[in-house]
């Protein structure tokens, strides 16, 4: 085999099976909680029963008697340090100081020699709180003289990538605003307008591995095993936190059980460390489930929405307010309210429009990033607007995007990257896809919803690639490997370059001690950003091949020749070196790295009756540019339609008075086997128009933001316009009755 | 007290605590890792295992429970030569991603094909509902499933 030949590609665009199947389905992949570290004590988090209070004293003596209890930390045991942290605003306390402003919050942390022990203390801390006024909902924190979560100046993070960071407003911690053109005069000539008031439910990621963390804390080095798909922010955190030297940190990240951002960037390590760093051994954090669910989850939000038409269907204006709440603490709030007002508009050829997005604290569990972000708030609120305008006008839905989408090279938000994807191509595949043209039984509706996500986050990501004398390759990159496939990806790109077969390669994991800076694995980046780093180091050590071979082709089974012949003996290695940075300084203003398509279309019965709402048919685009595995491509679409299916009919973390309510899986149910449409489609588009290698460009959020927004635009086909989410019986049964009221039902 | 277990075939006793339970026991006492922790409470099947032939949640069983009987955990399957076929069939159809779930899948699988409940997509579904999966959306799961069981997906 040659590797100066460039095509066809022989590894690239091939469905290889994933490389780490096997230790997967014998049980032998390790992840953070099979990892037993010598001396390791286990560590139990006592968690605030109030959503806002100020704690007056802690008295952890009775606790600390205990048998088999090493020690329990409390606020006491920071005061060397600043102990705040949070990328994006440094708002949160390692554990509660004075106050706790969400239930769940840490208060104080045992650790013992065994899990029991640890609980039971935990137990017999005396906490003694003085309750303060609630701001529990958006309301309640956005009224005149609501009680205010955070005072004095906003502290930046490190990675906020968002440049200034405006002062805080009351409970909103960030705002976010774009426009182009005058709405007002465009709105007060418009045709037709919709306007409504919506409502997106806080949801829970559920990766089905919790938090879970083990640190270490030896002398002025930190080793943390972590469930952390971001292991080089959370090392600079901690690093920063610590004022120990990034490379005293040392995040290990075995496979991860699932992640869908709610393992991105720093969670329980801060914590878990501060344990250890009191114990002087290794410590053990392992939330459980209901643990999870306060440490992070979707942001709920509500917004207002106002959509403009002329007569002959062209969409000329759009306004929207918005307000996600974030919880008690900023986590990733402010980005994820960045890219919902970015996915606000739609990437339509709009005269005129305004965006106003805020992000605001309340006492509840902090919100953070999940999958789609942003995009799946807003998508499926402007799409059924665009729906509505349609059927007002009676025009085909499909056709007012086939006139309106924005076209390939044309400016989708004013500074940022032009579009740089055929959406138009995209929409009319799925809508063919769930037989659009189709006549519809009864009850029956059909939907399509198009949108667009600002994808790849900082484009920053380093790869090394090593050949040894025996013509293996070992690939060094600090990706994370999530389920969703980069170590099978990464090696096929390798395998390319170099023309060496797939087995002959291996990507190692992230281990911030040997693997090379990768900024974060999320927002859909590895394979674009990640991928070309990859592909970078592996053209270099091809590039020393063919030096050494001197204008001789190349053929691998001559490899360990040209090693003999370079170093003289049968050793040496190759070392290439990858890197991706960007071009100007890859702040979000200039961003994003690529527009993520999130198209999707459904089809759905409902049961007048009960309400219920079944999806009989989904089908996702998946806009890879090219699929370096088209099946791993398929299996991301369809890991997100299940998602996004519970996301749109079920799921929904329900608070009261800053309580969660469903903190378990019997009470907040995800999709199982049965919610399984009868047919889920994902159709590759391969246009080789991202930035990544080989044209590829990332893929996986966007169908849990598309399909949402297809579901109820074919409920709203049905007959049945919902402003609300998620599509509860109830909720559906609900409308029927006041659209019957109102004359509008059956149709 | 003392337990005794026939675990993945062979014949082990030890002293446990009355409450000790099965999940713990296999993970911490037995350093049998591939079964998994995660809701607790009986509705995921991460920590399935199977007991004389059915499938458990070791979460929610008690050591004293299976004294006298048969565990075969995923450590344990994956020696027995029909395993090779699921494997090849997971693979194959790219059944899993990031795997916390796979072990409980493939012994569900194994439990309700050894009874022969799985002949329809339909009883796959049913069958596999305890289960739960967050990273595929099941559609992959349900092809693999299907070829094993030697029906239409
Ligand atoms: S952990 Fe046992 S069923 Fe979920
Ligand atoms: S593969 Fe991740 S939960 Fe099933």
């Amino acid at each position: 085999m040659t590797v100066v030949e460039r095509r066809p590609l022989t590894q690239v665009g091939h469905s290889a099976p994933r490389k780490d199947a096997k230790e997967k389905l014998r049980g032998e992949a390790e992840f953070v909680g099979d990892v037993v570290v010598p001396r390791m004590l286990h560590g139990k988090v006592l968690r605030s029963p109030l959503a806002h209070a100020r704690v007056v004293s802690v008295d952890a003596r009775e606790a600390e008697a205990m048998a088999g209890v090493v020690c329990v930390l409390t606020a006491s045991d920071l005061v060397d340090l600043d102990g705040y942290w949070g990328h994006a605003i440094k708002d949160r306390p390692i554990v509660a100081r004075d106050r706790v402003r969400f239930a769940g919050e840490p208060v104080a942390a045992v650790a013992a020699e065994n899990e029991a022990a640890a609980e039971a203390a935990a137990d017999v801390i005396r906490v003694e709180y003085e309750e303060l006024p609630l701001a529990a909902t958006l309301d309640e924190a956005l009224t005149a003289g609501a009680p205010l979560l955070h005072e004095g100046p906003v502290r930046p993070g490190l990675f906020h990538g968002l440049g200034t960071l405006p002062p805080r407003d009351g409970n909103v911690c960030y705002r976010y605003r774009i426009d182009r053109g005058e709405p007002e005069s465009v709105f007060s000539r418009a045709d037709l307008v919709v306007e409504g008031e919506y409502t997106f439910p806080a949801v829970y990621q559920y990766a089905m591995e919790t938090h879970t963390v083990v640190a270490d804390y030896d002398g002025d080095r930190i080793t943390v095993w972590s469930t952390c798909q971001h292991p080089f922010l959370v090392r600079a955190e901690l690093a920063d936190l610590y004022g120990v030297p990034l490379s005293n940190v040392r995040i290990i990240v075995p496979y991860l059980g699932g992640g869908f951002g709610s393992k991105s960037y720093t969670k329980m390590e801060p914590l878990t460390v501060a344990l250890a760093r009191k114990a002087r051994r290794p410590v053990r954090i392992q939330n459980r489930v209901d643990e999870s669910m306060v440490t992070t989850r979707r942001h709920g939000m509500r917004c207002r929405m106002r959509t403009a038409m002329t007569s002959e269907g062209n969409l000329i204006a759009r306004e929207v307010d918005c307000w996600f709440d974030t919880g008690a603490y900023a986590d990733n709030g402010p980005r994820v309210t960045a890219t919902g007002g970015d996915a606000a508009p739609g990437p339509y050829r709009w005269h005129a429009y305004r965006v106003d997005a805020r992000c605001v604290y309340t006492n509840t569990a902090p919100a953070g990033s999940y999958r789609a972000f942003g995009a799946a708030h807003l998508q499926w609120i402007g799409e059924s607007q665009i729906d509505e305008l349609a059927r007002r006008a009676g025009l085909d839905p499909l056709a007012v995007r086939r006139d309106n989408l924005c076209r390939p090279g044309e400016e989708v938000r004013g500074g940022g990257k032009p579009l740089d994807a055929d959406l138009v191509g995209d929409v009319e595949k799925v809508a063919a896809a769930v037989g659009w043209n189709e006549p519809k039984p009864p009850n029956v509706g059909r939907g399509v919803s198009v949108g667009l996500l600002a994808a790849g986050a900082h484009p920053v990501s380093t790869a090394v690639v090593r050949m040894e004398a025996d013509g293996r390759v070992a690939v060094l990159v600090g990706t994370t490997e999530v389920g969703q496939g980069p170590r099978t990806a990464f090696a096929q790109i390798a395998a390319e370059e170099l023309g060496v077969p797939l087995d002959q390669v291996t990507v190692h994991g992230a281990d911030t001690r040997f693997t090379p800076y990768d900024r974060s694995t999320g927002a859909s980046r590895s394979t674009t950003i990640a991928g070309l780093a990859v592909q970078r180091a592996a053209k270099e050590v091809r590039e020393q091949l063919e030096r050494i071979a001197g204008g001789d082709a190349l053929e691998v089974a001559t490899y360990p020749d040209l090693f003999r012949k370079h170093f003289g003996l049968a050793g040496g290695e190759l070392i290439g070196r990858g890197e991706v940075a960007p071009f100007g300084s890859g702040s979000y203003a200039e961003g994003p790295v690529f527009w993520e398509v999130c198209v999707g279309a459904a089809e759905v019965e409902v049961e007048p009756e009960t309400g219920v709402v079944r999806v009989r048919k989904t089908a996702t685009a998946a806009d890879v540019g090219r699929a370096i595995n088209p099946q791993l491509v398929r299996r991301q679409d369809e890991g997100a339609t299940m998602q996004g299916l519970g996301n749109a009919l079920f799921e929904e973390m329900i608070f009261e008075d800053g309580q969660l309510l469903n903190d378990t899986l019997l009470e907040y149910r995800v999709p199982s086997f049965e919610d399984l449409p009868d047919q889920m489609s994902c159709v590759i588009v391969e246009n080789e128009d991202g930035p990544g290698p080989f044209g590829a460009k990332g893929c996986g959020e966007g169908a849990l933001a598309a399909v949402p927004a297809a579901v109820v635009n074919a409920l709203a086909d049905a007959g049945i316009p919902m402003y609300e989410l998620p599509l509860t019986p109830e909720r559906v049964w609900r409308r029927i009755q006041t659209l019957e009221e109102e004359g509008k039902w059956p149709r | 007290m003392t337990v005794e277990v026939r675990l993945n075939g062979e014949l082990v006793r030890d002293d446990v605590e009355p409450q000790h339970l099965l999940l713990d026991y296999l993970r911490e006492d037995r350093g049998l890792t591939g079964a998994k922790r995660s809701c607790d409470t009986q509705v995921c099947g991460t920590c399935t295992v199977l007991v004389d032939g059915a499938p458990v949640s070791a979460c929610c069983t008690l050591v004293a429970d299976v004294d006298g009987r048969e565990v075969l955990t995923i450590e344990g399957f994956a020696e027995l030569p029909e395993f090779e076929r699921f494997e090849q069939a997971f693979v194959d159809h790219a059944a899993l991603q990031c795997g916390f779930c796979t072990a409980g899948m493939l012994l569900t699988t194994k439990s309700l094909l050894d009874e022969r409940r799985l002949s329809s997509a339909e009883e796959i579904r049913q069958g596999l509902a305890g289960n739960l999966c967050r990273c595929t959306g099941y559609h992959a799961i349900v092809e693999a499933v299907a070829e094993l069981a030697g029906v239409e997906a």
